[in-house]
């Protein structure tokens, strides 16, 4: 596979209406890919993603999500985030439908897509309000009788992650926190991961995970697109940057102008 | 070193409560804190697990969000998101899960989704996160949560997680143990009267007989304490 440049993948890969997972917990959040979304004015997207964090309420604000399906949606360290709660608390850009999971759930409806399995099982979703308000089941165990919770599986019609680096085939190597990249990755009918760089050879790095270029649709070199997330051995977290985004998010017509000035104006770099 | 912060004495308070070689799921803020203070004091080889998938970690300065880099680089072991909760919470690995929350009953079930209505909430809070699972999968649930009547509340808005396994609750008032299937005040913080937290609870607050006050936090404690700064912080 030919490295490719991110505005072709996105054109080519993501579709008005589609179910698309942005992955990333914490680290090497895809957040190129999510500016390069929002360019290109997709529409009607159930985004799914476990921590819905800047990038979706990015893209919530701007208006690209019919549906979100996550588990835990604020600004990790900092609070609320201020888009995403516009548009549930008042519509604004225009209604968002929530299914709502648990961190568990999530992790275990990702591994069952990748699994190819129909659901996942969990010891989980028991009592409280939330079962009630989402999409999970009982099943009994066929050798115990345990009653266990379902939760269907997830399997988009694209996943993004962000990884460090690829070869030139393709072949992706990404190592720190893996949340459930792999998972999104082999859950996904089309996937797209952009990297810091690529090199000749993935030289062994302890704890790395490699995406082989054949599970991968484009592979696109975003030099720091995982920015103000981060990309371990490369750049750290810009807390700063989260924080701010507090005040930036608060208000419409600020948000709108940011994202004018520092999404909309600008082109991908590769 | 005898003024000290509300936060700080939360923070003591439930880090004292952390044992050598508890298995600790943290969260950010206070309870991060509260496991690192207790590492750094009387509990070295406490571990700390984050619900990214560091296990073991040793952060020099404190993480703004529960993924910072430093996390993973001073872990014993890094693992996914799926097999941390598959593997290490549901396999009942965890001693203590830290739990916060926007609400709390007199029974520890804790509300983190909505205040008001689910379809048509006032405040759309982040949601559970991890919560439900940490709530019954953990030995012993710790709650930290400021003391207000908007907080503690007669009736939740929404049930995130269940308090079944809530042990204590530390406040900025004092501290809260489950006694007769109720959260029951037993300890309250130097200077705050049992009148304090009653008007601060917004059920009929039950006072143990033998409420006791707590220790003031120790030179040695805050200044373990304030040895700790968040990443990013001037």
């Amino acid at each position: 596979m030919a490295l490719a440049c991110l505005s072709d993948a996105v054109r080519d890969l993501v579709r008005d209406g589609d179910t698309v997972a942005l992955e990333g917990f914490t680290h090497l959040i895809p957040h190129a890919a999510g500016h390069e979304l929002i360019r290109q004015g997709r529409r009607d997207l159930t985004l799914v993603r476990m921590t819905p964090d800047v990038v979706y309420d990015q893209m919530i604000g701007m208006g690209c999500a019919r549906k979100l399906v996550f588990s835990w949606g604020g600004n990790p360290g900092v609070g609320s985030l201020h888009r995403l709660r516009d548009a549930v608390e008042h519509g604004w850009p225009h209604q968002l439908e929530l299914e709502e999971h648990s961190h568990a759930g999530m992790a275990a409806a990702y591994a069952a897509g990748a699994a190819n399995l129909p659901f996942g099982v969990l010891r989980g979703y028991r009592g409280g309000d939330l079962p009630a308000r989402t999409r999970v089941a009982t099943v009994t165990c066929p050798f115990t009788g345990e009653e266990l919770a379902a939760v269907p599986a997830h399997r988009p019609d694209v996943g993004i992650v962000h990884a460090q680096r690829s070869d030139r085939h393709g072949n992706v190597q990404l190592w720190g926190i893996l949340g459930v990249q792999k998972e999104v990755v082999l859950a996904s009918r089309r996937t797209i991961a952009t990297v810091e760089e690529a090199v000749d050879e993935l030289t062994p790095v302890p704890g790395a995970v490699v995406l082989p270029a054949w599970v991968l649709d484009a592979v696109c070199v975003e030099p720091g697109g995982a920015r103000p997330s981060y990309a371990h051995g490369y750049y750290d977290r810009d807390n700063n940057f989260y924080r701010e985004w507090d005040s930036i998010s608060r208000d419409r017509d600020a948000f709108r102008a940011w994202m004018d000035e520092h999404v909309l104006a600008t082109v991908t770099t590769a | 070193m005898s003024a000290y912060t509300a936060d700080e004495m939360m923070a003591v308070e439930a880090a004292r409560r952390l044992d050598d070689d508890t298995v600790c799921f943290v969260g950010i803020g206070l309870p991060s804190l509260a496991a690192n203070l207790a590492r750094r004091t009387h509990a070295p080889r406490c571990v700390l697990v984050y619900e990214s998938g560091t296990i073991g970690s040793k952060p020099d300065e404190l993480p703004l969000s529960i993924g910072d880099g430093e996390l993973a680089e001073t872990a014993d072991a890094v693992v996914t998101v799926p097999e941390m909760f598959a593997y290490w919470l549901q396999g009942g690995r965890i001693d203590v899960g830290f739990l916060g929350a926007a609400q709390i009953d007199r029974h520890g079930n804790l509300n983190s989704t909505v205040i008001g209505d689910y379809d048509r909430p006032s405040v759309r809070l982040p949601g559970g996160g991890g919560a439900p699972e940490i709530a019954l999968g953990v030995r012993d649930v710790f709650v930290m949560l400021r003391q207000t009547p908007r907080a503690f509340v007669d009736e939740l808005d929404f049930t995130t997680s269940l308090g079944d396994r809530v042990r204590v609750v530390v406040t900025d008032l004092g501290v809260l143990e489950p006694r007769n299937g109720e959260l029951t005040l037993t300890q309250l913080h130097p200077g705050v009267v049992a009148e304090r937290a009653r008007e601060a609870t917004g059920w009929d607050l039950r006072i143990a007989d033998d409420v006791r006050e707590t220790a003031t936090p120790s030179g040695d404690e805050l200044r373990a304490l304030r040895s700790l700064r968040t990443k990013g912080d001037a």
